[in-house]
């Protein structure tokens, strides 16, 4: 359950936990989070949570609402934003994506019961203020395998994504797809025909290489390496001589590739 | 009528980098242009289970209740088409047993399972899903997002609470709205698409979206168009090397020929006088 620490000049005043699916904020009394403070609105904002993801928006507040020092109208709330209202500090916490979750239970496909779908966002939500959905409803959980998870493989070095669009560092977020390792840069040199002397950088994923009806092959680029595939063709492309199978073949450094009667070259750029 | 002249069908799954257990289940029956893929939920290996039983059901009742009338025929009584009603038909019987054997097994109460489904017919696809599984379709350069998910982030998206992109950072991910088996009855959600020659549609479980980019899948589509089974296993290593996190299934159906049913000329002026 996501959570909200107030503090004042580094001063932790409260925690407030998200249970509900409206948690407003501001001076009068009968906010959720009560802030006794001129500098605060009577109705200054709210945090609206859907199970697990919540939204702050600014109710026209007279001096404003910033996260992480910018000010906003609506934000869609990451894991240690920090909500600035005058010189209180409102700190959301989310660990539903905590690091020490078991990997097994990522992305796990699970069901919302009909009960359980905030009321928030079905369209007669308008007047659906005075419901209190129970975000806490039974979800079915996968009760979690007890199998040993499967290791991965030594190519798989993953970086997390450290530019998420909103220009809000997220922290530890896994169901963002993450960046794998790149191989080293490499390129293709043409050695014979009319093409003799180019070079093709390989950038892409996938890189074709032949002619269309007649001979064609791939090179894919993946995080522990570089290898050629054979697509199309009665031909096999020959690698240093010799034709490769069906499977991918792995390039090294200065192999020769020969493909629809051209010579070329694979090799790691510097 | 035969389609496998037609339409050429390859499909991959696999357990991923991540889980120890592969609960996705894909068949097809290309002779009658069936497809099925199903992303099972459920503790243990129940959603093996469900999944299995999803596809072994459909594509079987499938076969046999196609051939004696055909497909495009529209039935008087509702407007529906054959392949409209016998999809919710065979579904409704998937459904029926995954949700009995659910409550009548200890080791398999609340499994279910995500569904899409693809009748192939008539230079016509009937295409039916349930949660959050997907079917794309490849049609010259451009690659179209043809089922909508039923999923609490999609909600999100709907009601204007979050923008696609912001979607990426939601903690809602995977949590679908409907599914197979966990109820009496669900409704799927049935779309019929016209069919051209070239195209390539590609049903997938969320362990290849949520892996791999929309311009990666349209890239290697593009790349190897001319060898469907080569381009299944492409976007599963793809998949598999940006992560691999939850079991990834594609099926590809590429489209070499049109197969338009022939019309006698009397079928021609009855369905010109509707």
């Amino acid at each position: 359950m996501a959570k909200l620490i107030l503090s004042m000049d580094g001063l932790v005043l409260k925690e407030y936990t998200l249970t509900k699916e409206r948690t407003t904020i501001g001076r009068k009394p009968h906010n959720d989070i009560q802030i006794d403070n001129l500098a605060v609105s009577g109705e200054h904002a709210v945090i609206v949570t859907i199970l697990n993801d919540s939204f702050l928006e600014d109710l026209g507040s007279t001096n404003g609402t910033s996260v992480n020092g910018q000010a906003i109208k609506k934000h869609f709330l990451q894991n240690n934003d920090t909500i600035e209202l005058g010189k209180y500090k409102l700190k959301y916490v989310n660990e539903t994506a905590a690091p020490n979750k078991v990997p097994e239970e990522f992305e796990k496909t699970m069901v919302l019961r009909p009960d359980a779908i905030p009321a928030a966002l079905s369209r007669s939500a308008a007047n659906a203020e005075t419901v209190n959905t129970a975000i806490s409803a039974p979800i079915t959980p996968a009760i979690t395998s007890s199998q040993p998870m499967r290791p991965l493989s030594e190519s798989q070095a993953l970086r997390l994504s450290t530019s998420p669009p909103m220009g809000t560092p997220v922290e530890g977020a896994p169901s963002v797809p993450q960046v794998q390792a790149e191989p080293g840069a490499a390129a293709i040199q043409v050695l014979s025909g009319g093409l003799a002397g180019r070079e093709l950088v390989l950038t892409k994923a996938l890189t074709t290489l032949g002619a269309t009806g007649k001979q064609v092959a791939v090179i894919t680029k993946r995080p522990n390496g570089y290898f050629i595939t054979h697509v199309e063709g009665d031909k096999f492309p020959i690698v240093n001589g010799k034709a490769i199978d069906m499977q991918a073949h792995a390039l090294e450094d200065h192999d020769i590739i020969e493909l629809a009667g051209v010579k070329m070259a694979f090799f790691y750029k510097d | 009528m035969d389609l496998g002249q037609a339409l050429e069908i390859a499909s991959c799954t696999d357990p991923g980098m991540v889980r120890s257990h592969n609960e996705d289940s894909v068949a097809a029956d290309p002779a009658n242009g069936v497809v099925v893929l199903a992303d099972g939920m459920g503790g243990y290996n129940a959603g093996e289970v469900a999944s299995g039983m999803a596809t072994a059901i459909i594509t079987t009742e499938l076969q046999h209740a196609i051939g004696e009338r055909p497909l495009h025929w529209v039935d008087p009584a509702n407007g529906v088409s054959l392949a409209h009603g016998l999809l919710v038909e065979q579904i409704a019987k998937a459904n029926g047993s995954i949700y009995q054997a659910a409550q009548t097994q200890a080791q398999y109460a609340g499994m279910g399972t995500t569904l899409v489904a693809a009748i192939f017919y008539d230079n016509r696809a009937m295409v039916a899903h349930i949660g959050d599984s997907r079917v794309y379709r490849l049609r010259g350069n451009v690659l179209e997002q043809l089922t909508k998910d039923h999923s609490l982030l999609q909600e999100q998206i709907d009601s204007g609470m979050l923008t696609a992109e912001q979607a990426k950072f939601s903690q809602n991910k995977n949590l679908v709205t409907r599914a197979l088996g966990i109820e009496a009855f669900v409704e799927p959600e049935i779309s019929e698409f016209d069919v051209r020659v070239g195209d390539i549609y590609l049903l997938c479980s969320d362990g290849l979206n949520d892996m791999v980019s929309d311009e990666d899948i349209t890239m290697t589509l593009q790349t190897l168009s001319t060898n469907l089974r080569l381009a299944a296993q492409q976007l599963v290593q793809l998949a598999n090397d940006n992560g691999g996190r939850d079991n990834i299934s594609v099926i590809l159906v590429k489209v070499l020929r049109d197969f338009a049913v022939h019309r006698g000329w009397r079928d021609r002026i009855f369905s010109w006088m509707k």
